[in-house]
């Protein structure tokens, strides 16, 4: 066996787990805006602590995927295949949030706004349930036959483990988005945030820790805890008790460290399987009879080999620059005595206003205070 | 019924797809030339003309994005007995793709909304050409795996299964050089046209002149030799799908029978699969033999012995594409481009004589102008992808063998309905916005303290 193939299967966990760290808050920050932001400026300074990085976190999942294509076609063709219609859900829920952010506020009405609000807040909590479910199937195993295709309808995918899956992944995001939010707003939405994230940590501490109980003994017959999933545990527990002392930035590094290790657990769990098959354990899925042939591999490790570490490099960049936390304030309705203010597109507001009044000011002592070089 | 339907929601999903695909990389780089224009002459006009076009680009990367991660998952949805087969060497594209060039694209689009305020000028136009060249290098590695459909190249067959040998052989495949070049022209014709409708509106409607004519006029400057080369660059790809899928051009021309040389129709009444004896109306002589093949009296083998030649070799089957589509297709996507190209010469001779901003005819050509660019891509996909029928990799693959086996008819049912009906309302929202965003008013010219470089530009917000 090339050693690719493990590596391959390195490199999808790793992907995986980059994108729920990732795109998790920005999940959770989809789902709760509209708890923390409880006005219009409210919920668009909540939208606007993701607004630039969702989409390249997003790229996470579609690299993911398609390195599954690459390197382990056959994982691939039987997951999506099998997982038809939970493909179709998932792919409405990332469409409907992903034009939700750039759609909501280029219309000033009220009800447009309601609109992409929900649709927000829906694709965030599908999105998450659906691919938890997917990847809790595939470790609890799927009616699979011989020609490795799923022989199960739409409902077989709702077994307990996988909606556990689901659940829990749906209440960390909400976690790590609540403790994101607490690190990227100010004034009474950061009190919010601190609130949201001490009233969902409990359910997520619970939710993980059967989770993690539920996937060892499902995946191996030894009493002990894996160190992964005591991590998982700690972790979380550790985030419980950092989100009632107020410590945000060590609250998000420990939801962090939560999901990652789940998700990790995952796939430790999994390997040498890729899907696991109820109806034959013959006919269950491995990194072997579903991989590329080692030519294909090679090549894609030479690309992954230069380009992850680049897309890490520039993607903390843009962390970076985007350090700042986001306040309500900047997105108040200026003053602008001359112009109704409804024709104005909210996101216009700062380009539109003239010189002296508040917004203008304030767009220039944003500007000083960003330390931009005058 | 399941083949059908797996057929139509992804020649559904990928048409729509493509619409939004070349305004994306057309805008993005005609943005990224009026920021640069600003960068260098720090004139007010250019910066007012990058945000406003600024803004429709974004309008249409966000649902470009979203149908895009409609395709990745569709092969493994539908497709699932092609992913199996041919992930080795089709999946290797699409996942470099996304490391190299999505990446690149999304995160620097990020930075480029959000980053006005944040960014130096300088890393600011940076931001803006990684999002240019993301997107172009986008298109360079999804061609190359369609190319690859069309024209294997680069592998061994190993137990009936294609194994990728030679990744350099998929990059270098004349399908892709030239059909990568002509995505990226036919990108520049839609932008283009795009710009250059928006501002013939926006000056109809007596925006400011100064400012409009400039984008008028680079759209135009970019237009003409964007759809010239795009003609020649289609030309030569024609000649070269003429000697890897000779189906595809034979159907193209309704061309049943060898000729040599071969005449060109105009038009023809009736024609199709059932009908091999259409009445073809204005022949032009030795015009088919010179499209196909780059020679006067080149030879162009007909369907029949086309058919009975794959027949032999493939096994007893059905080896023509759909002739209708094929013909229609190609006629359409030329007869278009040639009226885009006379619109473009015609706003050529305006500018020379200095009228572009004040001929309001040709103002309400370019506006309406602004369509054909789309027909025309739609026609020529109709046209490259029907016609590798009935392959789904030409010569390795049958479309029929391609599907997921335990995919079933309702399943497909319901994603099709699923689609047809997100996209309609997305598509529907996404013209709207369009138009609603075309039509506004400039942002207004920077004030005195605005204007000198020191101020800070503020960031767009969601």
């Amino acid at each position: 066996m090339s050693a690719l193939i493990p590596f391959w299967f390195i490199v999808i966990a790793i992907l995986w787990t980059g994108f729920f760290i990732l795109e998790g808050f920005d999940f959770g920050v989809g789902m709760l805006h509209n708890f923390v932001g409880r006005d219009e400026p409210g919920r668009r300074a909540a939208i606007n602590t993701i607004g630039p990085l969702w989409d390249g976190n997003e790229v996470w999942l579609i690299v993911a995927g398609a390195s599954m294509f690459a390197a382990f076609p056959g994982w691939y063709a039987t997951m999506f295949s099998g997982l038809y219609l939970a493909m179709v859900l998932l792919l409405m829920s990332l469409i409907i949030r992903g034009v939700a952010f750039e759609y909501r506020g280029k219309r000033d009405a009220a009800e447009w706004r309601r609109t992409w609000d929900v649709s927000l807040t829906t694709g965030s909590l599908l999105a998450p349930l659906l691919i938890g479910i997917a990847l809790g199937d595939l470790l609890h195993g799927l009616p699979i036959n011989s020609a490795q295709n799923y022989t199960g309808t739409f409902w077989d995918l709702f077994q307990p483990y996988a909606v556990l899956t689901g659940v829990t992944l749906v209440l960390i995001c909400l976690l790590h988005g609540a403790t994101f939010l607490s690190l990227k707003t100010t004034g009474d939405m950061l009190e919010r945030s601190r609130q949201l994230a001490r009233r969902v940590a409990p359910f997520t501490a619970a939710a993980v820790t059967a989770f993690v109980i539920w996937t060892h003994v499902s995946s191996t017959s030894t009493f002990f805890l894996r160190p992964l999933e005591l991590l998982a545990i700690l972790a979380v527990l550790a985030a419980v008790w950092l989100v009632y002392a107020n410590r945000d930035g060590f609250a998000f590094a420990a939801t962090t460290v939560t999901i990652a290790s789940c998700i990790i657990s995952i796939f430790v769990g999994l390997y040498p399987h890729v899907m696991v098959s109820s109806t034959n354990p013959a006919y269950s899925l491995t990194v072997d009879n579903t991989a590329s042939a080692p030519y294909s591999l090679k090549a894609m490790t030479v690309v992954v080999v230069i380009f992850l570490p680049l897309v890490l490099a520039y993607q903390i960049w843009t962390y970076y620059v985007f350090r700042r936390r986001v306040s309500r304030e900047e997105f108040m309705p200026a003053q602008r005595p001359t112009v109704p203010a409804q024709s104005i597109p909210a996101q216009e507001v700062p380009l539109r206003a003239a010189p002296g009044t508040p917004s203008s000011a304030l767009a220039r002592l944003r500007g000083a205070l960003h330390g931009r070089k005058l | 019924m399941s083949l059908d339907l797996a057929r139509w929601q992804f020649a559904f999903t990928s048409i729509n797809h493509f619409l939004f695909i070349p305004i994306t990389i057309g805008l993005a780089f005609l943005t990224a030339l009026l920021q640069t224009a600003w960068h260098r002459n720090g004139r007010g006009e250019y910066l007012r003309l990058t945000r406003f076009f600024g803004t429709l680009l974004v309008i249409n990367i966000a649902i470009g994005v979203v149908t895009g991660i409609v395709q990745e998952f569709e092969f493994g949805m539908n497709w699932g007995a092609y992913s199996r087969l041919v992930g080795n060497i089709f999946g290797a594209p699409l996942a470099m793709e996304g490391l190299a060039a999505f990446f690149l694209e999304s995160t620097f689009l990020g930075l480029w909304l959000f980053g006005w305020d944040k960014l130096s000028r300088r890393v600011h136009l940076l931001t803006i050409w990684a999002v240019a060249f993301g997107s172009a290098l986008s298109a360079a590695f999804i061609m190359a795996a369609n190319s690859w459909m069309q024209h294997p190249v680069g592998f061994v067959m190993v137990h009936g299964k294609p194994v990728l040998n030679d990744i350099w052989a998929v990059f270098t495949n004349p399908v892709f050089v030239w059909g990568y070049s002509k995505v990226l022209l036919v990108s520049l014709v839609t932008g283009a046209s795009v710009m250059l409708a928006v501002s013939a509106w926006q000056l109809r409607h007596g925006a400011d002149r100064a400012v409009f004519t400039k984008s008028a006029r680079l759209g135009l400057i970019v237009l003409v030799p964007a759809i010239l080369f795009t003609m020649l660059v289609g030309d030569e790809l024609g000649v070269i799908e003429g000697q890897y899928q000779p189906m595809k051009i034979a159907a193209a021309e309704a061309q049943w029978s060898t000729c040599q040389p071969c005449s060109f129709s105009l038009f023809q009444i009736g024609g199709g699969n059932n009908d091999q004896t259409p009445t073809q109306i204005i022949e032009i002589p030795h015009l088919l033999s010179l499209l196909a093949t780059n020679h006067w009296n080149g030879k162009v083998v007909g369907m029949n012995p086309l058919q009975a030649q794959y027949s032999k070799q493939f096994g007893a089957g059905y080896y023509v594409p759909d002739v209708f589509i094929q013909y229609w297709g190609m006629r359409t996507m030329a007869y278009l481009g040639v009226v885009v190209l006379g619109i473009a010469v015609w706003g050529l001779w305006l500018i020379r004589r200095k009228k572009l901003a004040t001929s309001r005819a040709f103002l309400l050509v370019a506006i309406w102008g602004v369509v054909l660019p789309f027909l025309m891509n739609t026609a020529g996909w109709l046209l490259t992808e029907s016609g590798r029928q009935p392959w789904i990799v030409q010569g390795i693959m049958l479309t029929k063998n391609g599907i997921s086996p335990t995919v079933s008819t309702t399943w497909l049912w319901i994603s099709v309905v699923c689609f047809v009906a997100l996209y309609g309302v997305l598509g529907t929202v996404d013209l709207l916005l369009m138009l609603k965003y075309a039509r506004k008013e400039l942002p207004p010219p920077p004030t005195e303290t605005d204007a000198d470089l020191e101020a800070p530009v503020p960031a767009v917000q969601y």
